[in-house]
């Protein structure tokens, strides 16, 4: 009986512990379905708000308009249908809104029920004219004609470069500034904090004497406690400034500010966790090095490092985590222009940043909202490239010792 | 078992006051008004109970739609299809102005340049003013910061100094009117815009002209108040006409001397009868 219950405790203690590893799996699983599943959904979508449309007149012969285009002739960066393919003449631009400059408030009627009837005569006298409104105004016997705007595609997302999501009436989803701008300060905050922190971890790990250990272990621990807006605001307060004037640059709110902000932000990371590797060396291995007469600096870099290598990977990786995926402190400190960067020493947009300040006002399940996942996507799949790489590196190493 | 939920019930209803809880909703400009307004609004009538939430002008207009909220509270005129969306559901409202809010357009206090006219801050925005010399400064460049897209006031901008048009993609975006304050008094060739109430002494307000430089105007409570300044925009209360009654005390309240007297208090340009 005794046995018995010891059997089933242990079974029961199995089950939940596979349980638990299950339902991980599963979450992890169902939160990249959810993304990606939101994300690609920007794909089968128009430019333009749903429930509007472009119109012009029907002696106008252009059929289809990019997106970019529509928003160019909007901002009357475009100014003539010439410039197009069209006639010579100037464009009129017109939104619903501006009805009541052409019509007096009895026509269009108190509840709009004119508005359609006007709009139909008015892009039916103005031949030049690109109008704008709800598709709820389109007249049965419309004189104009729609004008077609093809779906986002993918050329257009991933190599469009400006990002204006909220644009009306043609939104632009060019995710390449963003995507650049991500990377390029990531790669600045690892070029800065992976030198640093692997020298701090061997410095504390084989040559600190054990009290100066003692200090200096907690002190960088507590350096991953500080909170991100709290690194942001001694990023715009101190560095931002600093930066500019280290290098005379009319702003100071650079891809550099936040890299070193985040390169601060990840040091604990790769200090606590390599050196923690390279603790776990066996004393044996060490001496033997020593002993066949290796200096300390010989065994540092022949033994230590490559016995820990994988431990100080798995530090990099997660350091390069947390700095792709910071949010806070890269919104407060990079200026968050979303331009194509040429250097590290100009504003930039990424893609976290961009996430948290927009998803608040995107309407549920808009255009907008999916473009921000799709985001998380791109983001997701960054962050998984690395690990993979680091992974497939610190294997092949492994292969090469043994 | 049924009595004692019958008292329960007859004592909530007693400590909520006849009418049922408003809940206000909507624009985070607008937020710390109506808390202020509904802290002394419930502090004369006991018996008014009122919650404010934030989230956006955006979402206090979906919820009006949703009818999840009695009053929506927007930094923006009611959009076309936010209007049709009601038309759509039936539901009549009620627009009243509460307020107004005035925008300053700020640079670093070491700028020549003190005033601006219209076209030529239209012209910084979509980037195509480039330098302080082309509208009579420094040869500096000029950094331009914004708010982000998110904020009721990105749009007005957009949509009152910019004619519409869409910001130049070099503009700095930042996530707070702290930030823009912060960033224009330490960046020398800034230029920024924020709400009449977060002015402080580390940056310069400019004058600005839309009669194409006859007149260039301050941005002060002054000429906010007697609309002299030309970048100012009101801050609206939307209700639906069914919840009238409950509704327009507070609003009345808000509209009256003393509730004017708190508008000034929190920083927002009172309505001017």
């Amino acid at each position: 009986m005794k046995t018995f219950y010891k059997k089933f405790s242990e079974k029961f203690i199995e089950g939940l512990l596979m349980l638990s590893g299950t339902i991980t799996s599963l979450t992890v699983v169902l939160i990249v379905f959810f993304l990606f599943k939101e994300g690609l959904g920007v794909f089968d979508k128009k430019p333009v708000e749903e429930g509007y449309v472009i119109a012009l007149s029907k002696s106008n012969p252009l059929k289809t308009l990019s997106s970019e285009q529509i928003k160019n002739i909007y901002d009357q960066k475009i100014t003539h249908w010439s410039e197009i393919g069209g006639k010579p003449d100037s464009i009129i631009l017109f939104r619903a809104e501006d009805i009541s400059n052409f019509y007096s408030d009895e026509e269009i009627g108190e509840n709009f029920e004119g508005l359609s009837t006007c709009i139909n005569r008015l892009v039916d006298s103005l031949p030049d004219i690109i109008a704008f409104f709800p598709k709820k105004y389109l007249a049965k016997d419309f004189k104009g004609h729609e004008l077609t705007v093809d779906k986002v595609s993918l050329k257009e997302f991933f190599g469009g470069k400006e990002w204006f999501p909220t644009a009306q009436p043609s939104a632009q989803l060019g995710v390449l500034p963003l995507i650049l701008g991500t990377l390029w300060v990531s790669f600045g905050a690892i070029l800065l904090a992976l030198p640093l922190g692997l020298a701090a971890a061997i410095f504390m790990s084989e040559i600190a004497k054990d009290n100066v250990r003692r200090i200096m272990k907690p002190l960088i621990e507590l350096l991953a406690g500080i909170p991100s807006v709290v690194y942001g605001f001694f990023g715009l307060v101190i560095i931002v400034p600093l930066i500019q004037k280290t290098f005379n640059l009319p702003v100071g709110e650079t891809g550099l500010a936040g890299s070193i902000i985040l390169g601060i932000m990840a040091l604990p990371t790769i200090i606590t966790i390599s050196e923690d590797a390279m603790r776990n060396t066996p004393r044996a291995m060490k001496e033997a090095s020593l002993a066949l007469g290796a200096s300390k600096w010989q065994t540092i870099y022949k033994v230590v490092i490559p016995y820990s290598i994988s431990g100080i990977s798995a530090g990099a990786i997660l350091g390069i985590g947390r700095a792709i995926g910071e949010t806070m402190a890269v919104l407060m400190v990079t200026g968050n222009a979303a331009v194509i960067p040429h250097s590290i020493l100009e504003p930039v947009r990424t893609i976290p940043a961009t996430i948290a300040a927009e998803l608040g006002e995107a309407p549920n399940g808009g255009l907008h909202y999916q473009a921000l996942f799709a985001l998380g996507c791109i983001l997701f799949l960054i962050t998984l490239f690395i690990n993979l790489a680091v992974e497939f590196i610190s294997n092949r190493k492994q292969h090469n010792k043994h | 078992m049924k009595m004692k939920s019958k008292v329960l019930i007859i004592a909530l209803s007693l400590y909520t006051g006849i009418g049922v809880a408003q809940k206000i909703k909507g624009s985070d400009t607008v937020l710390p008004l109506s808390q202020k307004e509904a802290e002394s609004y419930m502090k004369a009538n006991k018996s008014a109970k009122i919650t404010v939430t934030g989230g956006g002008s955006g979402v206090g207009l979906a919820a009006l739609v949703d009818n999840s909220t009695d009053i929506a509270m927007s930094s923006r005129k009611i959009k076309m299809d936010e209007k049709m969306k009601l038309q759509d559901a039936g539901r009549a409202y009620k627009e009243t102005i509460i307020a107004y809010d005035a925008l300053s357009v700020i640079v670093n206090p070491a700028n020549k340049v003190s005033q601006l006219t219209r076209e030529q801050l239209e012209g910084i925005y979509t980037g195509k003013i480039k330098n302080w010399k082309e509208v009579g400064g420094d040869d500096l460049q000029i950094v331009v910061y914004s708010r982000e897209s998110s904020s009721g006031t990105y749009e007005f901008f957009k949509d009152h100094v910019l004619n519409k048009k869409n910001y130049a993609s070099s503009v700095l975006n930042m996530p707070a009117t702290g930030a823009i304050v912060q960033s224009v008094s330490q960046t020398k060739g800034a230029i920024g815009y924020i709400g009449l109430a977060y002015m402080e002494k580390e940056v310069k307000a400019l004058k600005v002209s839309y009669d194409k430089g006859k007149t260039y105007i301050a941005p002060s409570m002054a000429t906010a108040k007697d609309r002299t300044y030309p970048i100012v925009r009101p801050l609206y209360y939307y209700y639906l006409t069914t919840v009238e009654k409950t509704v327009k005390p507070f609003v009345d309240y808000i509209l009256s001397a003393e509730g004017q007297k708190t508008v000034e208090a929190v920083g927002y340009v009172p309505l001017t009868k």
